[in-house]
Parts: structure tokens; C-alpha cells; sequence
């Protein structure tokens, strides 16, 4: 058996969640091939062959790749597939907009978002928001999936697979990169970050968001998050969107402030390892699944907070 | 430039599905159904670019129970023209709903088809890309900006990290996040004349296709529950909780 696991990368750096896959290949079964398909992305596939437990990365080139086309990714791994039983892709949002390409040419139904792996065809995955979760059972004879990469540890970075290189498809595609608005921060990636500060509509304003929330996180060297209800009223990028159809993190701390706790908001965070909920409404519902609760006005709660820390 | 809109029948938004005793699946007896938010957004769109004259007619399509009559009569009150049910009381996979789409597009011949980026049920968020494959169409997912520029669609995206913009070639398939627009209610007046709407009613078996489910349900349970923790008096004693945790 093998697996094709698409790796995810800058072009300059290989993504975290690229590790995670290979653990939940791993255990799927077989042999692992990481497929690195960039523009200039020699150092992400290098860093790809360290990975534990992978058979060999395949590095291909093509200026389509510097952004993940999907039309060209769908191209390059089409034909790839007759040598592998299993494609697996984090859900991210370049592998959930191209996955279910491959899946429909192959003619799979796609397995999205798996949380375990219980056998070579079964997986579970969390629908409705994650208020329930599905095992299912794949009859297709080649299984496309999408993991999430909470789910999974990321395998070790100690091994030296051979890099092979592949010829990219020959475009030109139905769809062209025209142009990214990619926000630059130091602070960590929301989805890998080890804290994270979110905001909610308590807020009540972009400017507030940004002078209660940047602080804490800075000094809590957190990821940035917000509640849809944020994001939907303009205090936030949907970026920072944290829920059902926003990121899913895990991080070991996460800060729930002026957040009520939707159930789409509670599918994004509730497998965090220490949850705060910080808000003035003594009932919210972010106080059911909160480790540590504090009632009162965010306003004056959030600043002491950052001071003190 | 003729607009298909795929339309699903879910759980309302505001509901809390309960999983059923034989975990067999979610309880929907009697549970208030709604239209998946993101075709709304899809339909909305769709509706707008009527309004400044890119599209000529919008069709809305629903496979589902016969119930999804109802989800398509919004969709015909909210600006859409004529409607098709594709009807069915099996569960549908998506790879099964683009392939019957896939059929209604060579019929019909849009320009564009515009999808929700998910279903809120089953969170597959696959359908509207497999039906771009398996038309050899260009695709923009997560779309919250679409403008029609001469024969090209430019579309922004809500990707990882910020906004990305892509320009297709017509006909395309556009997948709506969010952000792209905020639906318009239907008002009673649109909802009379939508019943004037033309509906037709089909069955899978009329575009040939086989929906025999690819992933069969071994199970649906319950997540794992999240114990409530402790309310602390104020940050000092929050600091001193997080300090023994090992957390800060």
C-alpha cells in the first residue's frame, strides 16, 4: 500500500501541518511519499525529507505552484494516483480546494476533515459543527482524504527520504493567479499556534479589538483569534476566524474574551487543552466548557491581565 | 449569462442536533429545517448580478425530499427564476450531487454555477469543487468578492493568512464564503409571486446517475464532553490558576 500526502509550504518553509499528515498516513499504513509541488521550493522539500517514516519526497516546479492552483495541483497528482491506494491533504484551505478535485477524477467520494484513523478504510470525522462524530467506511478502492491537523502529532523531523523531482503538467490553466493580500505578523499562525487570544463581539469595535486583544496576545506570544460574530461585524479579518467554518485550533491555552460561545465558535477551540472565558454575562455558554472562568467587564478585566502578566 | 444555484435543505443554523439512541445518526424528526446559509449568500449573489445585468436567469436546484420544494421556493422568492427538484429521500453524497449537477449543466449550458462552500450538516465541503472537475470547469472556493470583467470572473478568496484573487475563464464554478454579501430577506409579496414560479421535478435516475452511497455510517456518537471548570474571583487568582496548570 502507499499514500500520497500533498505537503503544505510557503515555497520558503514547509508548514506544520505537512507533519501532522504524515502521522495520520502513518497511520493509514504503507509507504509515504510527500508530493511538493512549488515555485522555488527546493528548502520546503527539504525539509519535507526530514520527516519520520517518509518513503521519498517528490519535488515539481511550475510557476502555477507558487499558489497552489488548484487546476494545476488537480493536473500533476491525476496521473500520480495510479501508483497510490491513498491521497491524503491537510485541511487547509489550498487542501480543501483541491482535494475533492482529485476525488471527483478518480471518481471517490472524498473522507473530509478525519480526526482518527481506525483502519484502512474507516476513519471518523466530526459533522454538525462537531456537536456529533461519524465513523465511516469507504467502499471506494482508492480513499482521498482530508485531515485535521489538531487531530494528529506531527511526526518527527529526524529522518533523510531521497528527494526525487517530477516534471510539472503543461498549462496554460482555465484559472490565473492574479493577486494575494497575505497580513504579515510575527505573532504565530493561528492554526499551529501554542496560545491563542481570541475576541468576540464584545468588543464592539475594530479599534477596541485591536487595543485589548493585540496586547494580551503579545504578551502571551499568542495567535490571534476571533468569534464569526467578530468577523461578520468588521472588528476582525476572517482570517482570525476561529469555529465551524473558520480554522479549528488545539492550542494548550486558549482565551475566550467577550465571546458567548456559539456551538459554530465551540466546533473551532473546545479541544483546546486550557480554555479562559473571560465575559461579563455570567450564563454564557463559553463558561460549560471554559477550564477557568472570570466574570466581569473585559474592559477593565483584559488591560489588568496584560499588565500583570 | 444563465446562473445555476445548488440549494440544500439542513438543520436550522440555530438548532442543536441530537445524535440518535441507535447512533445510527442525527435526529431530525420534527427539528426545524432552513437552507443552508451558504446558498443563500450563493443565491444573493447570484440575484445581484442579475440586478446590474450579468446574469439573464438564475435556476435554482435542490436534490433532496420533496420537502426541498419549499428550500427552492425561497430561493424563488429571494430573486431566483425557476427552480429544479432532483427528488429523493436517500442521503446524497456530494460526489453523487455534483455528478447530477454535472448532468443539469449540460443541459441547461450556465455560464456559472454558484455554491455554498459547505453544507452545515455534514461539513463535507467538497461538492461545488468536484462538479468544476468533473466538468473540466476553473473553480474559486471561499469567494468574497466576484466581479465579472469582459469573458473573465475575477474572484477573492478567503484563504489561510488573508485574501487571494484569481481570474477564470467562463463558465466557472464559484464557491461563497461569508463575507461576499449579506442575503436579503424574501419579502411577502416576492413569496406570492414566487408560487407563480415554475418548479420542475426530476429523479436521479433521470440524469442516469448511480447515488449508491461511497461511505457507508458505521456509527454517529456523541463528541466527547467537556467537563465546566471553576469561575476564579478575579485576575490574580486567574494568573495564580494558569501558573499551576503550567500554562503561562
Amino acid at each position: 500500500m502507499a499514500v500520497l500526502v500533498l505537503a503544505e509550504h510557503s515555497n520558503a518553509a514547509l508548514n506544520d501541518v505537512t507533519a501532522k499528515t504524515v502521522a495520520a498516513a502513518q497511520a493509514f499504513g504503507g509507504d509515504i511519499d510527500v508530493l511538493v509541488a512549488g515555485h522555488n521550493a527546493g528548502a520546503a522539500a527539504a525539509e519535507a525529507a526530514k520527516l519520520s517514516g517518509v518513503r521519498k519526497v517528490i519535488h515539481v516546479e511550475g510557476a502555477d505552484f507558487a499558489n497552489a492552483l488548484a487546476e494545476a495541483i488537480e493536473a500533476l497528482v491525476v496521473p500520480m494516483m495510479s501508483s497510490y491506494d491513498a491521497f491524503f491533504a491537510p485541511a487547509t484551505s489550498i487542501g480543501k480546494n483541491v482535494s475533492p478535485r482529485i476525488a471527483a477524477k478518480l471518481d471517490v467520494m472524498q473522507v473530509s476533515e478525519i480526526t482518527k484513523v481506525i483502519d484502512a478504510s474507516t476513519f471518523e470525522r466530526p459533522i454538525y459543527a462537531g456537536n456529533a462524530i461519524m465513523t465511516v467506511k469507504s467502499s471506494d478502492a482508492k480513499k482521498v482524504v482530508t485531515v485535521r491537523g489538531t487531530a494528529f502529532k506531527a511526526v518527527e523531523s529526524s529522518g533523510s527520504a531521497p528527494v526525487e523531482t517530477a516534471a510539472a503538467p503543461a498549462g496554460p490553466f482555465k484559472a490565473a493567479f492574479v493577486s494575494a493580500e497575505i497580513a504579515k505578523s510575527d505573532r504565530p499562525e493561528l492554526a499551529s499556534a501554542k496560545r491563542v487570544v481570541s475576541g468576540g463581539r464584545a468588543l464592539a469595535s475594530a479599534e477596541q479589538f485591536n487595543q485589548y486583544i493585540l496586547p494580551l496576545a503579545d504578551k502571551l506570544g499568542a495567535g490571534v483569534g476571533a468569534s464569526r460574530a467578530a468577523v461578520d461585524a468588521g472588528y476582525a479579518p476572517n482570517d482570525y476566524q476561529v469555529g465551524q467554518t473558520g480554522k479549528v485550533v488545539a492550542p494548550e491555552l486558549y482565551v475566550a474574551i467577550g465571546i458567548s460561545g456559539a456551538i459554530q465558535h465551540l466546533a473551532g477551540m473546545k479541544d483546546s487543552k486550557i480554555i479562559v472565558a473571560i465575559n461579563k454575562d455570567e450564563e454564557a455558554p463559553i463558561f460549560q466548557i471554559a477550564d477557568y472562568g472570570l466574570v466581569g467587564d473585559l474592559f477593565k478585566i483584559v488591560p489588568e491581565l496584560t499588565s500583570k502578566l | 449569462m444563465k446562473v445555476l444555484v445548488p440549494v440544500k435543505r439542513v438543520i436550522d443554523y440555530n438548532v442543536r442536533p441530537r445524535v440518535k439512541a441507535d447512533q445510527s445518526g442525527i435526529d431530525l424528526a420534527n427539528v426545524k429545517m432552513a437552507m443552508n446559509p451558504f446558498d443563500e449568500i450563493s443565491i444573493e449573489e447570484a440575484v445581484r448580478m442579475k440586478e446590474k445585468g450579468l446574469a439573464t436567469e438564475i435556476v435554482i436546484v435542490s436534490i433532496g425530499p420533496a420537502q426541498a420544494q419549499e428550500t427552492i421556493r425561497i430561493g424563488l422568492a429571494m430573486g431566483g427564476d425557476r427552480g429544479i427538484l432532483v427528488q429523493t429521500d436517500a442521503a446524497v453524497e456530494p460526489l453523487a450531487v455534483a455528478k447530477i449537477l454535472a448532468k443539469i449543466v449540460e443541459a441547461e449550458q450556465p455560464g456559472l454555477v454558484i455554491a455554498g462552500k459547505q453544507a452545515i450538516d455534514d461539513d463535507s465541503n467538497a461538492t461545488g469543487q468536484m462538479l468544476a472537475a468533473l466538468l473540466d470547469w476553473p473553480q474559486a472556493t471561499f469567494a468574497s468578492a466576484v466581479a465579472k470583467d469582459g469573458e473573465t470572473l475575477k474572484v477573492t478568496r478567503e484563504v489561510d493568512g488573508g485574501l487571494e484573487t484569481l481570474a477564470l475563464q467562463l463558465p466557472a464554478v464559484v464557491t461563497t464564503d461569508l463575507r461576499l454579501n449579506e442575503p436579503r430577506f424574501a419579502s411577502l409579496p416576492n413569496i406570492m409571486k414566487a408560487k407563480k414560479k415554475p418548479i420542475d421535478t426530476k429523479s436521479p435516475a433521470d440524469y442516469g446517475v448511480d447515488i449508491t452511497p461511497r461511505l457507508s455510517v458505521v456509527k454517529v456518537t456523541e463528541p466527547k464532553k467537556r467537563e465546566a471548570g471553576e469561575k476564579v474571583a478575579d485576575v490574580d487568582a486567574l494568573i495564580a490558576k494558569l501558573k499551576s496548570a503550567g500554562a503561562i
